[in-house]
């Protein structure tokens, strides 16, 4: 190693002012490796990897917004008399910060409309969270080497809601402190600690005096900062993994295949990012959010009907309401067990820390230790696809619940009725969802394989010297039916033979049986993909003719029995 | 795992029967700006164009800030924040809609393709790594000094107590979680309107009004943050029905009630809404939050919904003016369901 080399003169010495502010910059930070690695860094392109896009630009949109909302908003709950616009909360006792949030909206110019766009890129930083997670779900992108990953991804997901609920809460309206309540009541029915849950919150009885400037910090430091380190490790590993890629001509586990980062994607992405900031400003200046004024200052006492808590937490409001009350009961010793708050609350986050863990489930039943980078179609992964379905029709239906009282009012519909559809629904629903889902994927694998066997319809009908009529059909073109053909139909997993010193009641083997059963959940219908062979079989013989030996290729499982050979015509 | 078996499109000889051959990338096709100079020049104008209306939009939205001004009305805000915020979305899109049509009519469109490889380190860097570690451990001595290497995770562990323990114990005030209990209701409290505090004369309410009703206290009282907490648990909702509509009172309330006037907490047993919505035909409390509806005429019973226990009943009764009094507080603790609750 010399050490002269960086002092002395070199032999292309910067003329241009950019090449010497360059030089200068290399000389401090040795930028140029950075740029040399990533300048020209390929990504590939497609519509539905906008979706984690429009989650990041929204956080952004965020902090810019919410550092303009800090230098008005005042976090403190000591009670004065209002002076100030509008005249209809002139005179009334409120806390400093319904009164800073009055004042930042109506007399702050542009105060009301970043308020409104900070409230917008909240619902639609979850909305396009929720959104990207589906996508990555349906396409397998969270399989190896992905799965950190994935929960880092579900992690945001989480720290998002909460930012989301801290943050609804601060201006102290009315609205706000009945979800406080709500939270409160729900704090309070965990067994043994909840008494003291509820005063670790509170500093005291609900709702006391410190709840604001608490949510305030927790909203604008703690929450932030994870979020931003989470988003950073976040990026950092696509970085390191590289993109996934739909599959296509040329696209395999081993390249990517796209636009490179200078110029084509610093433009679209950077594009993209006005883009979503247009479109929240649009929403911000267009239309009405949270209209605080109208609701007032916190009094417990008063509360609307049809309030709604945002999108996000609709779910937990849904479970709550459809809980029965019966599961409350007192227990040996006079302790309460409120199941029927506790239940609901905690289930559906339960589910949800259990949807998280599914790549390490989908990995087992599957004995998949590859590496993907290309991703699926959703029709290719039935069971996947249908129990992505029934997860999403789960919360769904729970969120349709937590409108139940709007759906009533609309529809003039008894409110116990509707009820109890959902209380029905929220267990059949999904069932149904992977049901039919499946069968969708099925079918549509099946019609891929008859597309392959024998071509697009031409609507051209051409009749024999014999007599006989039929219609031309087109074959596919290689790179239509490599999209098609390109995908691995996974078979159960074999169950070994027993080999612990107990036979088949050894544990070992009785754990293997169960992972086999459910491998076969996950696989036993399956639709292979068309082989060449197949395809020559059906040029040569004609349209109807099976393929010889046909049973070799087990298109779904025996016990269904439906050969989509002979489903195709 | 090596890095080659994790391609599933390992290329196939000729004549394979198992597996279609990749076909590669598909034909690259042009776009209209790539072979005619004019589409190029009308692309590259419309580019300008957008761009123009960026800083129009700026220009606009600087104008709106300064000339625009609010009036302290709510229509007078929601003007100035729409014209700001739509020059605010001009000067934005014009500027992203600006970058991408560049990039999608006059950049490069071929596609590259890059070579990836497996995640995991390569043998021979993961051999240096372990050795770099053993190095590491072998001159700490970690491995052969068992006390030290117990004393260093204690250390390490016990630390964030010193935080911790100021923290969580100051945090939730005196602790006393008994005040779940209690409200300012005590024998002779009079019951007043919500939210002016005036006193409530039984014979002014009148058969089937629902009347919210706070305890009576001080103007001064009324105007502190304390008050807002109390007043969290002291919510009463209080109902004049026909007495004849009343099914039989439970054991021990046959004289809560005073001439067919009746009070129950108002604060939900389910998570704590207010249950504000009375219905005069059903004599039914409906919580607008969770829908649990609550019989006022059969003791406040659940009869639909998520709660499990009726609403408490505050017994009341006439002072010698007239004014409706508390008989003496609730009998059990208001609001939703905690562990001790019966303790």
């Amino acid at each position: 190693m010399t050490t002269s080399t960086p002092t002395r003169p070199s032999a292309t010495e910067p003329t241009t002012p950019i090449g010497r502010t360059s030089d200068y910059l290399d000389n401090r930070t040795g930028i140029g490796h950075a740029v040399k690695e990533f300048a020209r860094k390929v990504f590939p392109d497609h519509w539905s990897f906008l979706l984690g896009e429009i989650a990041l630009y929204s956080f952004v949109v965020l902090l810019i917004t919410g550092t303009f909302l800090t230098m008005f908003f005042v976090p403190s709950m000591t009670l004065s008399t209002y002076e100030g616009e509008p005249a209809t909360m002139h005179g009334l006792l409120m806390s400093d910060a319904f009164a800073s949030t009055l004042r930042l909206s109506f007399e702050v110019r542009g105060g009301l409309l970043m308020r409104q766009i900070h409230h917008w890129a909240a619902l639609v930083f979850m909305a396009s969270i929720v959104t990207h997670m589906m996508r990555v779900f349906f396409t397998g992108a969270f399989r190896r080497p992905r799965e950190f990953n994935w929960l880092i991804g579900f992690t945001l997901l989480l720290t998002g809601l909460l930012a989301g609920f801290t943050g609804y809460s601060l201006p102290d309206d009315v609205l706000s402190g009945n979800g406080l309540a709500i939270a409160n009541g729900v704090v309070k029915s965990i067994p043994v600690i909840g008494s003291y849950m509820s005063y670790f919150i509170f500093g005291g009885d609900f709702p006391g005096e410190q709840i604001i400037p608490r949510l305030f910090t927790l909203h604008i430091l703690l929450i932030p900062a994870i979020i931003l380190a989470l988003v950073a490790l976040h990026l950092m590993f696509v970085v390191v993994h590289k993109h996934t890629q739909y599959p296509g001509g040329g696209r395999k586990d081993g390249n990517v295949v796209g636009f490179p980062l200078f110029p084509v994607y610093t433009a679209k992405a950077g594009g993209f990012f006005f883009v979503v900031f247009a479109v929240l400003s649009l929403m911000g200046a267009t239309m009405a959010i949270n209209t605080v004024w109208n609701y007032g200052p916190f009094d417990p006492s008063p509360v609307s009907a049809g309030a709604q808590p945002d999108w996000y937490m609709l779910f937990l409001e849904g479970s709550l309401r459809l809980m029965p009350g019966q599961a409350e009961f007192v227990s040996w010793g006079d302790f309460t067990w409120s199941l029927n708050v506790l239940v609901p609350a905690v289930l559906p986050v339960l589910l949800l820390i259990g949807f998280a863990l599914y790549p390490f489930l989908e990995a087992k039943v599957t004995g998949d230790n590859r590496e993907h980078h290309v991703l699926d179609r959703p029709r290719n992964r039935p069971t996947r696809t249908g129990i992505g379905m029934a997860f999403l029709a789960f919360f769904v239906i729970l969120a349709f619940a937590g409108s139940n009282d709007l759906i009533a009012t609309h529809f003039h519909l008894s409110i116990n009725s509707i009820t109890w559809f959902f209380r029905v629904l929220i267990f059949v629903g999904p069932w149904f969802a992977f049901w039919i889902t499946k069968r969708i994927c099925l079918g549509l694998q099946r019609k891929d394989r008859e597309l392959v066997l024998h071509g697009h319809e031409t609507g051209r009908i051409v009749r024999f010297a014999s007599g006989e009529y039929i219609e031309v059909h087109r074959p596919l073109d290689e790179q239509e039916r490599w999209v098609r053909v390109n995908y691995t139909a996974h078979r159960p997993l074999e169950l070994p033979a027993p080999t612990g010193p107990k036979g088949t009641k050894d544990k070992s083997y009785k754990k293997a049986k169960r992972w086999a059963k459910l491998s076969r959940f996950f696989y036993e219908d399956r639709i292979e993909p068309v082989t060449p062979a197949e395809l020559a079989a059906s040029h040569s013989h004609g349209e109807h003719d099976a393929l010889p030996g046909g049973e070799d290729h087990a298109l779904v499982a025996p016990d269904h029995s439906v050969d989509a050979t002979e489903q195709s015509h | 795992m090596s890095s080659k078996t994790t391609d599933v499109t390992v290329p196939h000889q000729d004549g394979d029967l198992e597996r279609f051959p990749d076909p590669g990338i598909p034909e690259h096709k042009h776009r209209q700006a790539d072979i005619d100079p004019k589409a190029d020049k009308r692309a590259e104008r419309q580019v300008v164009v957008l761009f123009t209306i960026s800083v129009i939009g700026t220009i606009v939205a600087l104008w709106a800030y300064f000339a625009v001004r609010p009036d302290g009305t709510v229509g007078g805000v929601r003007t100035s924040t729409m014209v700001l915020g739509l020059a605010i979305f001009f000067a934005l899109a014009g500027i992203g809609v600006g970058a991408i049509h560049w990039a999608k009519t006059l950049m490069s469109d071929h596609e590259v393709v890059e070579d990836r490889h497996a995640t995991r380190s390569p043998d021979d860097v993961r051999e240096i790594a372990v050795q770099k570690l053993a190095d590491g451990i072998k001159d700490s001595g970690i491995g052969r000094r068992g006390v030290l290497k117990g004393v260093v995770i204690s250390a390490l562990a016990l630390f964030p107590l010193t935080i911790a323990v100021p923290l969580i114990s100051s945090v939730g005030g005196d602790w006393n979680v008994g005040t779940f209990r209690t409200t300012l209701w005590k024998k002779g409290t009079r019951l007043t309107y919500d939210p002016t505090g005036r006193p409530i004369k039984a014979s002014d309410v009148t058969i089937g009004s629902a009347v919210h009703v706070i305890p009576e206290v001080s103007e001064e009282y009324r105007q502190t943050g304390e008050w807002i907490t109390e007043k969290a648990k002291a919510l009463v909702l209080m109902v004049r029905l026909d007495p004849r509509d009343f099914k039989p009172f439970a054991k021990g309330r046959e004289n809560w009630t005073y001439d067919g006037i009746i009070a129950f907490s108002k604060i939900c047993t389910h998570v704590g809404c207010p249950v504000a919505l009375y219905e005069q035909q059903t004599h039914h409390l409906l919580c607008p939050c969770h829908q649990s509806t609550f019989d006022v005429a059969d003791g406040a019973k659940v009869v639909f919904g998520p709660a499990k226990r009726p609403l408490p009943q505050l017994p009341i009764t006439v002072d010698s003016e007239g004014y409706l009094v508390a008989q003496d507080g609730f009998d059990e603790p208001i609001g939703p369901s905690f562990w001790e609750r019966l303790r």
